[in-house]
């Protein structure tokens, strides 16, 4: 089909156009997750772009052609009613909706964010809390943690458990994979995997306030065993985050500098996600205080 | 305690130069206006014609001067907008600080919508819907007006928000926890909530008033199969503004219940929960969006039928389109938030229905496409809207359903792709539809025409704006830019957003001409006269009647036996032009009185509205017993209705065919 050509044109001419100006979105896939994504995106547009350039063109020469100045064209002051081209003009976006939504259904089921990435590494466990106005990353299995900092290693699946601190938020990491809200006392799950080792970018996709501009944070994708050496340097420095150091870390602040902790309480997220359902927190005062968890007191 | 609540002098920004020169000037603009209606002593005049007018196409005429003001306000706060995000890249902060450019895009937002659009559309209707029908008013024509001023009180509100305290810093959806009052402590938030009641209590009331109209008054013979296509966007609007602003209304209620009275609906804490507001918000908000395009679709199609010569294509398609549309859009609100992590199945079940919609829709654009198809089209400036808007629409719709697809939605969802998606269907789709709408019954309303030239300049500004302003939106959002970003540090975004800023530079020209348009018109109206009341060559019954047309609409009621049927009739006249008129005979015509119920109803509702804000109660007290005084005084009325004697109209409309023959 010549319409679909021409369609598959424009996919090039406009990835070709973005993609020059644009090494680091979604166009930028960096593990399988995005680029499945991205896959998705193309074909969709193929296949809309497929009825909607010969629309465009046809409503611009119909209505040229139809001109009142033009006595060449046909007149026929009383045609309203055709059956055929009834049955057409139904069929049409019917049949272009079932091509897509099949695209829609398919794909929903496929790239399902809770869906673990089948892989034969074994996948990283990494839990995610939104502070106003920050990321904290807490790894459970290695009990530590970081801030506006994520690193992990390349190849590897990480699996992401998230909520917030209060406000929500949204994470996202556009060369790895789509977004997930942060919500408080909810916990939402995601899977990212970066296949190369690189700097990537993450920021909170969801506004939350004033601070919410600076509320971006860098993704080193690593080789496993770089992540292992990252992981005892953490160890080897820095604070400890328990109940009190996380009543001062989740005050409101912006553009906090990234930084680690040696040490992570084991059960501070389930603490946050607790004290997030129950009514055990703070007074009225003007800003939330992120009163001391519960559980985590203890 | 404090006898003004919240309020001291504190809530003046005197320290923002900015916000202080926008209110100084607002503040200027209208003791101008008002001391100038006072030198020419237009006051008596405008109370007893406008400010109390229970006349449809009156009522029609305000929403509108309302919403081309609100069209003004929220395209300032677009230009501050654009232009900060112009500049603050790298380490630049720009010159607005997030506490002043998070009230602008939440502003924004809220002012387009609610206080732009909405009046636009609604205020087509009222002037246009009745005529079409052929009837004298509206089902209630007090609530009319009362509906009208209701949704005056809250624009006024808002815009009082500007100078006294601060707007919500939430954006427009206002979602908590961040509008609870843990997150928002400021009156923002319920400057947002309590204007929008107010006015969302006027739009039930509109919405309520036209269901009932168009169900219930008809002139004889006009079955709902003849009623023109408009009228029948008109009833599937109004019957979702029905169903769905009571929604947002509860929704509203149980928001304001958190913020004022430690309630834990949608709270962090004590179990509420904030994804349900976000639910309910969307319940209403996907169908609003419709509420507002199916009545521009009715003006598109109403506008090429007309400039091509034909009756429109596929009538009957077109209703049982409008009519899927209105059912289909309550299945659709998920996709708002494909984020949230609900399962795949509910993201696929909500992806595939929003696709669905997109069938009626796709079976509107060929309809058009086939209805200028054996035409005689006529490129006028309301031509030149239909079918900027015909091609812009389709791209929009394109992306929309782009973003339907749920993993597709998880990268573009929240960027500037997305905002660019909506301003393609909303610019490209209601503000073409109602500008097209504003060119086509202009006449119809004053009489004459308004300048091509300048129309035509408008459009084209308009047209190359929209495509510069927000192509290169898409373009960031797939470089990952995000919205509501007070700064950025990636300084590869900078180029799109500079090219942005001239394509709002160039919309803004094209507001400008539109200005100029009507002056220049106003000016020249001896020469852009139209004394026929058919200035082109129409189809539908508003085109049969004077122009202005006189307050009883119809000196005789017409009867209507076909579709188009003025048209129809004009055939028929045609072939049998040289016998006499029959005699008509002119009978006494039973009018509304025109009433200031509505005027003061919102006023007491300003008053209320203002003292909840700021936690005035003994004022809030006053003015709902006001208000309850307002309904009692208007509900013990004597007087409901004046007649107009037989002899006037007979005068009317005699005058009216001498002026056609001379």
């Amino acid at each position: 089909m010549s319409n679909m050509r021409y369609s598959l044109l424009a996919v090039a001419l406009i990835g070709i156009a973005t993609l020059g100006g644009c090494s680091e979105g979604v166009l930028d896939p960096k593990g399988p997750i995005a680029t499945a994504e991205r896959q998705i995106l193309f074909n969709s547009l193929g296949i809309m772009l497929a009825i909607v350039i010969p629309t465009i063109v046809a409503t611009l020469a119909v209505a040229f052609w139809f001109r009142s100045s033009n006595w060449r064209a046909r007149y026929l002051p009383n045609f309203s009613y055709s059956g055929r081209l009834e049955l057409l003009v139904w069929s049409v976006p019917a049949m272009t909706v079932l091509l897509v939504g099949g695209v829609a259904w398919v794909s929903s089921h496929d790239l399902d964010p809770r869906a673990p990435i089948a892989s034969m590494v074994k996948p990283v466990k990494i839990q995610v809390v939104s502070l106003d106005w920050k990321w904290l990353f807490i790894y459970p299995d290695q009990g530590i943690a970081s801030v506006n900092h994520l690193t992990i290693p390349v190849g590897t699946p990480i699996s992401f458990e998230l909520t917030s601190s209060g406000v929500m938020n949204s994470f996202f990491v556009p060369q790895l994979g789509g977004q997930i809200y942060t919500m408080a006392g909810m916990v939402t799950r995601l899977q990212l995997q970066a296949d190369h080792a690189g700097a990537y970018r993450g920021m909170s996709a969801n506004y939350s306030g004033a601070g919410f501009s600076d509320m971006y944070f860098n993704v080193d994708g690593v080789p496993p065993e770089d992540f292992a050496r990252w992981v005892t340097a953490v160890r080897s420095t820095g604070p400890v985050l328990d109940a009190l150091t996380y009543a001062v870390l989740c005050k409101p602040s912006e553009g906090v500098a990234p930084l680690t902790y040696r040490e992570v309480s084991p059960d501070l997220f389930t603490g946050i996600l607790v004290s997030g359902m129950s009514g055990m927190r703070r007074n009225h005062a003007i800003r939330p205080t992120c009163a001391v968890p519960e559980r985590a007191e203890k | 305690m404090n006898l003004l609540g919240k309020l001291d002098w504190g809530a003046i920004p005197f320290d923002q130069p900015i916000v202080m020169g926008a209110s100084a000037g607002m503040i200027l603009a209208v003791v101008f206006v008002l001391s100038w209606v006072t030198l020419k002593g237009y006051w008596p005049y405008l109370w007893k014609e406008w400010l109390t007018s229970v006349d449809h196409k009156r009522i029609g005429v305000m929403y509108i001067v309302l919403a081309l003001l609100m069209l003004l306000r929220g395209f300032a706060d677009a230009i501050m907008m654009r232009s900060q995000q112009a500049v603050a890249a790298g380490g630049a902060q720009g010159y607005l600080p997030p506490e002043h450019f998070d009230q602008i895009f939440s502003a924004h937002g809220t002012i387009m919508i609610f206080f732009m659009a909405m009046p636009f559309v609604i205020g087509l209707m009222n002037f246009v819907v009745p005529l079409q029908l052929g009837v004298r008013d509206m089902a209630f024509p007090t609530l009319n007006s009362v509906a009208l001023w209701l949704t005056a009180s809250g624009i006024l509100l808002v815009n009082i928000s500007l100078v006294v305290g601060e707007f919500a810093k939430t954006g427009w959806v206002a979602y908590p926890p961040l509008s609870e009052l843990e997150f928002s402590p400021g009156v923002g938030v319920d400057y947002y909530l309590w204007a929008l009641q107010i006015s969302g209590v006027g739009t039930l009331l509109t919405g309520i008033n036209f269901v009932t109209t168009i169900l219930k008054v008809r002139s004889p013979g006009m079955a709902y199969m003849r009623m023109p296509v408009f009228c029948w966007t008109a009833l599937a609007a109004n019957l979702l503004i029905v169903a769905a602003f009571p929604i947002l209304t509860a929704t509203f209620a149980m928001l304001l219940l958190d913020r004022y009275l430690d309630f834990h609906f949608f709270s962090v804490e004590g179990q509420g929960n904030a994804m349900m507001y976000v639910n309910l918000f969307w319940v209403w908000g996907h169908p609003e969006v419709y509420i507002l395009i199916l009545p521009a679709f009715g003006i598109f199609s109403e506008v090429i039928a007309t400039f091509s010569g034909k009756p429109l294509f596929g009538y009957r398609s077109m209703v049982a389109a409008t009519m899927a549309i209105c059912v289909l859009s309550f299945l659709v609100w998920l996709h708002h938030f494909f984020t949230m992590g609900a399962s795949a199945n509910v993201n696929g079940f909500f992806g595939v229905m929003t696709m669905i919609i997109a069938v009626p829709t796709g079976v509107k654009v060929f309809n058009w496409l086939f209805t200028m198809y054996g035409g005689r089209v006529r490129f006028t400036v309301p031509v030149l809207w239909s079918i900027g808007f015909m091609v812009t629409f389709v791209i929009g719709g394109m992306t929309g359903v782009l973003l339907a697809v749920p993993p597709a939605d998880f990268q573009l969802h929240n960027s500037l792709f997305l905002v660019a998606h909506f301003h393609n269907v909303i610019i490209g789709g209601v503000v073409f539809g109602v500008m097209a709408g504003y060119t086509y019954w202009f006449p119809k309303a004053f009489g004459f025409k308004l300048d091509e030239r300048w129309g035509k300049a408008s459009f084209w500004c308009w047209l190359i704006g929209f495509y510069v302003a927000f192509m290169p939106l898409y373009v960031l959002g797939l470089m990952g830019m995000t919205r509501r970003m007070q700064h950025y540090d990636n300084l590869a975004w900078q180029p799109w957003l500079l090219l942005a800023a001239i394509g709002v530079a160039v919309i803004l020209v094209g507001i400008a001409c539109q200005v100029v348009q009507l002056v220049v018109s106003i000016r020249a109206r001896a020469q852009l006269r139209d004394v026929t009341g058919d200035p082109w060559n129409g189809r539908t019954l508003e085109w049969s009647t004077a122009s202005p047309p006189p307050a009883w609409n119809f000196a005789v009621l017409p009867c209507v036996a076909e579709r188009d049927t003025y048209w129809m009739r004009k055939q028929r006249a045609r072939a049998t032009h040289d016998q006499p008129a029959q005699a008509v005979e002119y009978k006494p015509i039973e009018m509304p009185k025109n009433t200031p119920t509505g005027f003061v109803t919102a006023f007491f509702a300003v008053v209320t509205g203002f003292a909840l804000i700021w936690h005035i109660w003994w004022m809030a007290g006053l003015g709902a017993i006001g208000a309850f005084a307002t309904l009692l005084a208007f509900a013990f009325r004597d007087q409901e209705e004046i007649e107009i004697p037989g002899e006037e109209i007979a005068r009317s409309d005699r005058a009216r065919q001498a002026e056609i023959a001379g």
